[in-house]
């Protein structure tokens, strides 16, 4: 039997992927559009290798995907599921370039039923924590404004603590921080955390308190949905900030705190001002001293101007005033004047020594007298004194 | 690592300074007051002010850490972040 050429079939062009560019162009599509997920599903042929590796299939009633647990995450994990235990899986969806094969690299597996007994006791805890009363906003104390001393209760090594310090280096630098530090995931944290929220208490000239972490699976954040751990919280006598994981991460501590930040750097924003804000106001400060000051000396000056002008006009009436009594008295004198009289066409009869003659018995005949008149004087002879 | 009995007693808060900054300004901005307080008060203001962005110039952020001892007191020590 001889195979027949078809001539219908398509003539590949120059522009043939070789097997190695489908499948890298494949993966290429898939991590960078696809980010890590939960998937929800029950677990089988699970083969934990020598390496520590661990593969197994993630299936449904329809479909299924391989999966794999890198040692590192699988060392973490403890011991592989058993198959049939329904799970949930955090995989990132990747291509595995040499067999062609789409799968799940997890990070983390957590049975189904693990999740409802963790999902009830998270219930009641919130329902007791709610009925005390640690929920209220009534409660909430505000963020101080300028906050000196601030209290870090995380790792002293996690990237929490670097977040917090590197916001607050940047934006309030005369700040202080005190950690208090605790371990925030595993065996231990709980009773860790509740004891360094117990120190805070202990440190005087506090302002504040930042409880939190960094990122992580849902399990490492569960120190932070603990009661004891929320009830110490609530006991803090500052106001508290609580930062927990990502943005998408909710704690019970979250409802505790006076404030509840998505992320460690995000509650050192909240912590403190930024200093060129505060840079700002000093500048609008001092701008307002110097424009106050130069309108008190402007109107002292505008008051002191108007007080020697006053001054001025008193000093003028204090002269005048006495000239135009000099006047006045003169016009009086004036008015008295004998000459006055004389002016009107009187005459004044005095004898050759001065005296003014009033009276007939003055005059006796035969003599001599002078008679005033208004613009001199005439020698006159009594003739006949009647 | 020290024994710690919590903050020392450091200079006035850079908040209540900018408060005390504000009064300054308000009060010397007030129509009732005279020459010679309101130069006191520019005086006071431009002093402090001064003494505000001298700190926030020379602030660097201290980083402690705070544990407890074995015989429950608190130890202190420098933390490098």
């Amino acid at each position: 039997m001889t195979a027949t050429l078809h001539t219908e079939v398509p003539v590949p062009t120059e522009d043939v992927w070789s097997v190695s560019q489908v499948t890298a162009a494949v993966k290429r599509l898939v991590e960078r559009h696809l980010g890590a997920v939960w998937v929800r599903g029950e677990i089988s042929q699970c083969k934990a290798w020598a390496s520590g590796h661990w593969y197994f299939t993630l299936k449904d009633a329809k479909s299924q995907v391989r999966c794999c647990m890198w040692k590192q995450q699988a060392l973490k994990a403890g011991r592989p599921p058993a198959d049939g235990t329904e799970v949930y899986v955090l995989g990132a969806p990747g291509m595995w370039e040499e067999k062609g094969e789409f799968r799940l690299v997890a990070t983390a597996i957590v049975p189904t039923s693990a999740v409802g007994q963790q999902q009830q006791e998270l219930e009641r805890i919130k329902a007791a924590l709610q009925r005390d009363g640690l929920f209220d906003v009534a409660r909430k104390r505000p963020i101080p404004a300028f906050a000196e001393c601030i209290a870090v209760v995380t790792s002293p090594d996690g990237a929490a603590l670097r977040d917090v310090a590197i916001v607050i280096r940047r934006r309030w630098p005369c700040s202080r921080l005190i950690v208090v530090g605790a371990r925030v995931q595993g065996e231990g944290a709980e009773g860790e955390l509740v004891r360094a929220l117990g120190i805070v208490n202990r440190l005087d000239g506090l302002d504040l308190c930042i409880v939190g972490r960094g990122g992580g699976a849902r399990e490492d954040l569960a120190a932070f949905n603990s009661e004891a751990v929320c009830r110490a919280l609530a006991a803090v006598r500052v106001p508290t900030i609580s930062a927990v994981g990502h943005e998408t991460d909710i704690s019970l501590t979250d409802f505790v705190a006076d404030l509840r930040a998505a992320t460690p750097s995000a509650a050192a924003e909240a912590a403190v001002p930024d200093r060129r804000e505060v840079e700002r106001r000093l500048q609008s400060l001092a701008s307002r001293l110097a424009s106050g000051l130069s309108l008190r000396t402007s109107l002292a000056a505008e008051r002191l101007e108007r007080t020697a002008d006053r001054l001025s006009c008193a000093i003028g009436e204090a002269v005048e005033r006495p000239a135009h009594r000099m006047d006045r008295i003169a016009a009086q004198l004036d008015a008295l004047s004998p000459l006055r009289v004389l002016g009107r066409g009187y005459a004044m009869p005095t004898s050759p020594d001065g005296r003014v003659l009033k009276r007939r018995a003055a005059f006796l005949p035969g003599q001599l007298f002078d008679l005033r008149v208004s613009d001199g004087r005439i020698s006159a002879r009594v003739e006949d004194a009647g | 690592m020290s024994e710690t009995r919590g903050k020392a007693a450091g200079p006035v808060p850079l908040a209540r300074e900018l408060e005390q900054l504000e009064d300054i300004v308000r009060r010397l901005e007030a129509d009732d007051v005279d020459l010679d307080d309101a130069l006191a008060l520019f005086e006071d203001g431009v002093r402090r002010l001064r003494a505000a962005r001298d700190r926030l110039a020379q602030a660097e952020l201290k980083v402690q850490s705070v544990l407890e001892g074995a015989g429950g007191d608190l130890l202190s020590g420098d933390l490098d972040v």
